[in-house]
């Protein structure tokens, strides 16, 4: 099975060990991965922002990228559903809708496709996981706590194959984190006030690592965790379950 | 035009081009729960007391017990003359605000949220639930339903000028959410459940 | 009127006092888990969402017909209706009734209508005193403040903050924070009010079209204490209220206490069809942009709202930034929502006051797609040149580096494109996000850089 590698843009530049991670932890998993070199960014930050209508060259240039390919994998939720929802073509609609179809999250691609049963993995720690949002809500990749429905999460039974690795159960399991995009620095004192809290929340149960599906939300919540001199550490997911 | 015509055909223009259809309400408010106990515990939960009794003498007894003789009662039932005004219900409603307690019966209650249904054919004056300090209620065990799509199934199509569902003593938590019984209306509501 | 204070300023200013902001944040959490703890015992409680949806999606299709027949009924009933275009009609209709009887005072149950309105103002002005019944609304307009939550009006203030505005106006003891006594004093003072005012208004949750007769919920009972000792009642809804028959009414009792504050239903929910011999009862029925939002594809379903206020209190950013930083008379995710559909250009930055965490649509009794429509609405404020021009040029400039991978590249190598331009730091603003944050430190090699550099080790081996 062909996939392609989606690597979101600020993956690429600031934290390429995720790619790393994702790629051979695919490549583990038996599929042929490749990494599109000419894709740049879904978009999503404009379209966010409400610049939806700026977003068609990125369209156009993620889906010359990304047509060919089987399946198309990313590890972020928020991207993969960026594209999801609002991905389209002027020239060739049929692709867009191949890809829409066919655009994972790494986690769900992990245990949707891939139907993986058990994880060669070691990783002693305690570690706390913090929903993303998109993820969570958008793809639907755990049960949200607001709605009466059977509880289930696709990261979370990842993680309990992973040796030595203590899941907490946090106060608050789905809060936002008060990344959003541009959010971050429009409303800055609400954004950091609500990163603050999570990590509060995440302390509290004495965690060594906050992991997560989207390195966006972990790069504002490290950022904190910086400036408060803090032991905690941030972990992309895909990190923890390519940990052998 | 009218404010009235002008609005209307705003609306005729702006709203969706077909109708959705209405989606059908049978299929609610069938899971299975013991009535009775449900509705003691919601009533308990929601600040009310219940007194289980199979006679109005149980009541009489109840209300001497508890309440002061001095202390102007009123209810809507003759058969408690003895212990409470009965001829008030013709009265400038002002008159009774200096009602300690308003002993009424309702026509149901419901047990998903210990709602007592009442209204102005067995409420004398429309304030009265609400005005006294104090407010008891009689209701028949057989008369109490599931959920409100009993409730309003056992309403139907029936007229009245005033209805309401009361569901334990007025309340308010609007200072730092700390519950306080007794905001406007009564600070206390006992329902008597007759056999 | 006073010039608007943004969202993203008020909300720093609210985030000054860090203990304030924690108990806001603590107390409306306390809120939303009363709420899933009572939606949780309910096993059909998504279908009863889902229910509640098409009953208002069948009223909003058939709004025109519905309306038309709830005023013939609520005629027959003896009620007098009136319809107001707007907000200036809606205050001049109450007065003029007020006026007609000869009036100057009148009390008033909590209606986030009137206060749409501003009613209270409009009132004052033409010498009518209006008394706020419902305990929060009447600590708030003793302190000359709106409320702050649809549902929970003085959610903003400690009880400290209540004892002092009683002492000043009721004579309370100083430094008497008790809430029961606060509670009681407040008592006292409205059961006069009560007793004196000739006429009540209340607002109105449900309009029932088959029937005629409108339903009015409170715990508090201020509602009926006003209207059953006035010789005038006055009723005054937005003309989505309706819901199409009596038994409906069911559905929505079930969702609404328990998504608001997690009661299984609300102290009275009290049905008023016909007025009381002797009494006078007025219907205002308005529009004030409501048809508008009607015609608003993408948003008329914000017109289901129930204002039960479940989506502020899982709002993460209304819990932290407090229901005044938004400037509306509806606060939080829904407001958001609504109030752009009011005036674009004073309300342009409430859309942008959420992080799209999708939680208030989860919460949302009658399923709003709240959070879809922030991010619609932020569409339609940036074609309507709503936004600033600066980062509508940053957008641009962005966007043509991220639709050309070849600029891109050179971009990213030339100065790391990404890091200058994340979208999280638009216009260089470097320093919102490093004022309490520290930045990520750019690696020696970027992903795409490892990718090819392994791609020509593997060939050059071959």
């Amino acid at each position: 099975m062909k996939v392609g590698l989606f690597i979101p843009c600020y993956v690429d530049q600031f934290y390429p060990q995720i790619g790393i991670a994702s790629l051979e932890l695919l490549q583990k998993f038996g599929c042929e991965v490749s990494f599109p070199m000419n894709q740049t960014c879904c978009g999503q930050p404009m379209a966010n922002s409400g610049y939806a209508h700026l977003t068609e060259g990125c369209d156009t240039n993620f889906v010359d990228n990304f047509s060919e390919f089987d399946y198309i994998v990313c590890p972020s939720g928020s991207c993969t559903m960026h594209v999801k929802e609002h991905l389209h073509s002027k020239e060739n609609e049929a692709a867009a809708t191949h890809i829409r179809k066919n655009v994972y999250e790494l986690t769900e691609f992990l245990t949707d496709v891939l139907k993986v049963e058990a994880i060669e993995g070691n990783f002693p720690y305690k570690v706390g996981m913090h929903q993303s949002c998109h993820g969570q809500r958008g793809l639907k990749l755990s049960q949200m706590s607001e709605l009466n429905a059977a509880p289930f999460s696709k990261p979370d039974q990842l993680l309990s194959k992973i040796k030595g690795l203590e899941l907490v159960s946090l106060n608050r399991k789905d809060e936002c984190c008060g990344f959003g995009g541009t959010f971050c620095v429009t409303e800055e004192a609400v954004s950091v006030k609500m990163g603050q809290d999570r990590i509060k929340d995440h302390a509290a149960h004495e965690v060594d690592y906050i992991t997560g599906g989207d390195m966006s939300c972990l790069m504002h919540l490290e950022g904190i965790l910086r400036r408060q001199k803090s032991n905690i550490k941030v972990i992309h997911i895909a990190e923890i379950l390519n940990s052998i | 035009m009218s404010s009235r015509d002008s609005i209307l055909s705003k609306i005729k223009s702006n709203q969706p081009v077909s109708v959705n259809e209405l989606p059908g309400l049978s299929f609610l408010g069938l899971d299975k729960i013991d009535v009775l106990e449900t509705y003691k515990t919601v009533l308990k939960g929601i600040g009310g007391f219940c007194e289980e009794v199979s006679s109005l003498e149980e009541v009489k007894a109840y209300v001497e017990t508890k309440y002061p003789e001095a202390k102007r009662k009123i209810t809507t039932i003759p058969e408690l003359a003895v212990i409470a005004e009965t001829n008030w219900d013709a009265h400038d409603p002002h008159t009774l605000q200096d009602v300690e307690l308003a002993i009424i019966k309702a026509h149901f209650g419901v047990a998903e949220n210990s709602a007592l249904w009442v209204t102005d054919a067995i409420l004398g004056q429309r304030v009265s639930p609400f005005i006294p300090q104090y407010l008891a209620i009689i209701v028949n065990k057989k008369d109490i339903v599931a959920t409100m799509q009993q409730a309003y199934e056992r309403i139907g199509n029936s007229d009245y000028g005033f209805g309401t569902f009361i569901a334990g003593p007025s309340k308010t938590a609007d200072i730092e959410q700390s519950l306080v019984l007794g905001a406007h209306g009564a600070r206390g509501l006992t329902v008597f459940l007759m056999e | 009127m006073k010039n608007t204070i943004d969202h993203s300023t008020a909300a720093a200013t609210f985030n000054k006092d860090v203990e304030r902001v924690n108990w806001h944040d603590e107390t409306l959490w306390f809120v939303r888990s009363k709420r899933d703890k009572s939606a949780h015992a309910i096993p059909e409680w998504e279908a009863l969402r889902d229910t509640a949806s098409k009953i208002k999606n069948n009223v909003l299709s058939n709004m025109h017909h519905y309306l038309q027949e709830f005023e013939a009924k609520a005629k027959e009933n003896g009620i007098i209706v009136h319809w107001a275009a707007d907000g200036a009609e809606h205050n001049k209709i109450v007065h003029s009734i007020i006026a007609k009887h000869g009036v100057t005072q009148m009390v008033k149950s909590k209606s986030m209508l009137t206060e749409e309105c501003h009613l209270n103002e409009y009132l004052a002005d033409n010498g009518v005193q209006v008394i706020d019944s419902d305990l929060g609304e009447f600590i708030v307009q003793l302190r000359q403040e709106p409320p702050s939550h649809i549902v929970l009006p003085a959610i903003h203030l400690k009880k400290e903050d209540v004892s002092d505005t009683f002492n000043e106006h009721l004579g309370t003891e100083k430094g008497n924070n008790d809430p029961q006594y606060l509670t009681e004093a407040a008592r006292k003072e409205l059961r006069d009010t009560f007793l004196t005012r000739k006429v009540a208004l209340t607002g109105v949750n449900f309009a029932v079209a088959e029937t005629g007769e409108f339903v009015v919920c409170t715990n508090e009972g201020n509602a009926d204490m006003g209207a059953h000792l006035a010789d005038v009642h006055i009723a005054c809804m937005g003309f989505e209220k309706l819901v199409p028959e009596r038994k409906h009414l069911g559905v929505f009792l079930r969702l609404l206490a328990r998504s608001a504050t997690g009661q299984p239903i609300t102290t009275f929910s009290s049905h008023f069809k016909k007025p009381r011999k002797g009494q006078e009862m007025h219907i205002v029925i308005v529009d004030n942009g409501r048809s508008t939002q009607l015609g608003r594809e993408e948003f008329r379903n914000s017109l289901k709202c129930i204002r039960c206020g479940a989506c502020m209190n899982t709002c993460p950013v209304y819990r932290r930034s407090g229901g005044h930083s938004y400037h509306n008379a509806v606060a939080g995710p829904i407001g958001s929502i609504l109030a752009p559909n009011l005036d674009m250009k004073k309300n342009a930055d409430l859309p942008f006051a959420s992080t799209l965490c999708g939680s208030c649509t989860n919460v949302c009794p009658v399923k709003i797609d709240i959070h879809d429509q922030l991010y619609k609405w932020r569409q339609v404020l940036v074609k309507e040149g709503y936004t600033p021009t600066s980062k509508t040029i940053a957008m641009k400039g962005m966007s043509a580096v991220l639709a050309n991978p070849t600029v891109f590249k050179i971009a990213g190598k030339a100065g790391r494109f990404v890091m200058k331009n994340m979208p999280f730091m638009v216009n260089n603003n470097l320093n919102a996000w490093y004022k309490q944050r520290e930045m990520p430190a750019p690696p020696e090699e970027s992903f795409r850089e490892w990718y090819a550099r392994k791609a020509k080790e593997s060939k050059d081996k071959k």
